[in-house]
């Protein structure tokens, strides 16, 4: 009897496994041929901020922290890289990896205040740092204030590909995101994601068992700002901008939304959620502030009908199929 | 007479608060290497907190705690695990987003000499042929073992289980007596809060009888029966 169960769950994981990597082969061919069927810009965008909501879903979906204010890593970053590749002319990729290590910088400084809170003191001292940092880029004189940084080239990367080329920045902009999709891919299924899982799950537990929470709270904060660095770093380079718009409150609370459509503790489901956004900002524009009235609407929807986001629905139905999104 | 300088966990003179309500009014009681004790008293007597006291849970406590004749009483939690304490809660604390394996081998190994995993199995055969399942799924029995399970391997010497069998089946409850005695037989010493003293009475060396948040009796087991109409005075049954 022991030895069946035991051989039947041998066999089924690595069922799982092949399925799995048909699934993730599947995303991967959808992204390297997508330029090709949908205006690349677009899709760009749709990957920077998917980057950004999934390094979000780090904190809340796998720590339940809910931070009110990433956009300081998304938008100083992008500040941060934009400065390096225009004024000092840096490399694209010595730019991004710059402005990824001060977001790893500010959030080892934000995380290690904010972290000794919980629930809605956790988010508003969040909330309250991002808006500091907001007028600190308001007032800096090489952000520009409302102008920004415009203009940043896109470069050379490594000094040999040429990034002005569309085709060229949309790869690495999706190579830049499945590497760091699958870099927290690996983190949540590690021992250490697992001891991030039971934080989240019940954290006196996990403190009476001997671990010290708020080491691991802190290095999940630091790496969920250092990606969503990454992002604004990369989307600077897209946009050839970084503005205020990205170290806005705003961009936070859509980081909040993109996650929580998708799918909270979802690996796939905070593309999915960036993508909904961006298309509805994108195709809707015309409507003009109407599109924050549908974003609330399907909000809305979404609490009440399904709640668990659009990939947390799709996951039982997958998980059945030894796929894990 | 044992010296009581061989006590492994020895609480002294301990207070403990939940905000404004004072819990614990000077618990004296001591645990020698080995052992097996209880805490029996009635609902409300306070120990739970003295369990929660002694593992660092309890925000605002005084008096002494000495674990090994280390002083712990303004140690964290997680620093009192690490000397070698383990709790066993009464809601069991089952992380429900692991699985079985995961929730077995999460808790760090705090010190040599934990019991293998495949010991562990030995003695829980139900949670390998549950490995894969969610904690959550889980039956209230295999919970409760699943929650004695994964602090055996961590290499505590020190075992505080908090009601153990409470809302169990009589065959589980049985079944958790035997890996208590089995323990007991490897050397673990064990901290026991009950409130079934007949079940108490088969696994443990002696019985402290807390109320009011104090200890008001210390009953050897041998001399249980002797005692028991005195027991069943100070438990109201």
């Amino acid at each position: 009897m022991t030895t069946n169960s035991v051989t039947s769950s041998a066999t089924g994981p690595n069922k799982g496994v092949s399925r799995q990597a048909i699934f993730v082969g599947i995303l991967l061919a959808v992204g390297l041929i997508a330029p090709f069927a949908v205006y690349p810009v677009f899709l760009m965008k749709g990957l920077c901020f998917a980057l950004f909501a999934a390094a979000f879903n780090l904190l809340l979906g796998y720590v339940g922290l809910l931070s009110f204010g990433h956009a300081m890593f998304f938008g100083w970053s992008a500040y941060i890289t934009a400065h390096a590749a225009k004024e000092w002319g840096l490399t694209p990729e010595i730019a991004v990896l710059l402005g990824t290590f001060c977001a790893a910088g500010m959030g080892a400084v934000v995380g290690w205040l904010a972290i000794r809170r919980q629930g809605i003191y956790f988010a508003m001292i969040t909330l309250a740092l991002a808006q500091l940092m907001y007028f600190v880029a308001l007032q800096a004189p090489f952000t520009h204030g409302e102008d920004g940084i415009q203009g940043v080239p896109r470069g050379h990367l490594f000094g040999v590909i040429d990034l002005s080329d569309t085709l060229n920045m949309y790869y690495f902009v999706f190579g830049v995101f499945a590497l760091a999709l699958f870099f927290l891919y690996r983190v949540v299924n590690s021992p250490f994601g697992q001891v991030l899982k039971a934080i989240r799950d019940n954290e006196p537990r996990a403190i009476s068992l001997g671990y010290q929470v708020d080491r691991y709270k802190l290095i999940a904060f630091i790496i969920s700002a250092a990606l969503s660095g990454t992002a604004g770093s990369v989307k600077s380079l897209v946009f050839q901008l970084a503005s205020l718009t990205d170290v806005h409150w705003h961009a936070s609370g859509e980081v909040v939304l993109m996650t929580l459509l998708g799918g909270v503790g979802t690996i796939f489901g905070p593309t999915a959620g960036a993508y909904l956004v961006v298309t509805i900002q994108n195709y809707f524009a015309t409507l003009g502030s109407w599109v924050t009235i549908i974003q609330g609407v399907i909000f809305v929807i979404c609490v009440l009908a399904f709640r668990a986001g659009i990939v947390g629905v799709l996951r039982p139905f997958l998980k059945k199929r030894g796929i894990e999104a | 007479m044992r010296n009581e300088s061989s006590a492994l966990l020895k609480v002294d003179g301990l207070e403990a608060w939940y905000g404004e309500s004072h819990i614990l009014h000077g618990m004296n009681f001591e645990v020698h290497k080995g052992e097996v004790v209880t805490l029996l008293g009635r609902n409300g007597a306070g120990k739970t907190t003295t369990m929660k006291s002694v593992m660092g849970m309890v925000g605002k406590r005084k008096g002494s705690i000495t674990f090994e004749g280390v002083e712990t009483i303004n140690l964290s939690s997680n620093k009192i695990a690490r000397l070698g304490v383990a709790l066993c809660p009464e809601e069991r604390g089952i992380f429900s987003s692991l699985t079985v394996k995961e929730n077995m081998v999460l808790p760090p190994i705090v010190k040599p000499g934990g019991l293998p995993l495949a010991e562990v199995y030995d003695l829980f055969p139900r949670l390998l042929e549950r490995g894969g399942s969610q904690g959550t799924k889980l039956s209230g029995g295999e919970q409760q073992m699943l929650a004695i399970a994964r602090i055996l391997r961590t290499g505590a010497t020190m075992l505080l289980l908090d009601e153990p069998t409470e809302g169990l089946a009589p065959v589980i409850v049985q079944h958790i007596g035997d890996i208590i005695r089995k323990l007991k037989e490897r050397g673990f010493t064990i901290l026991l809060v009950e409130q079934n003293f007949h079940f108490a009475a088969t696994v443990a060396d002696r019985h402290y009888v807390v109320e009011h948040g104090h200890v008001i009796d210390m009953i050897p087991n041998a001399e249980l029966t002797s005692n028991m109409a005195k027991l069943k005075g100070y438990l109201g049954v």
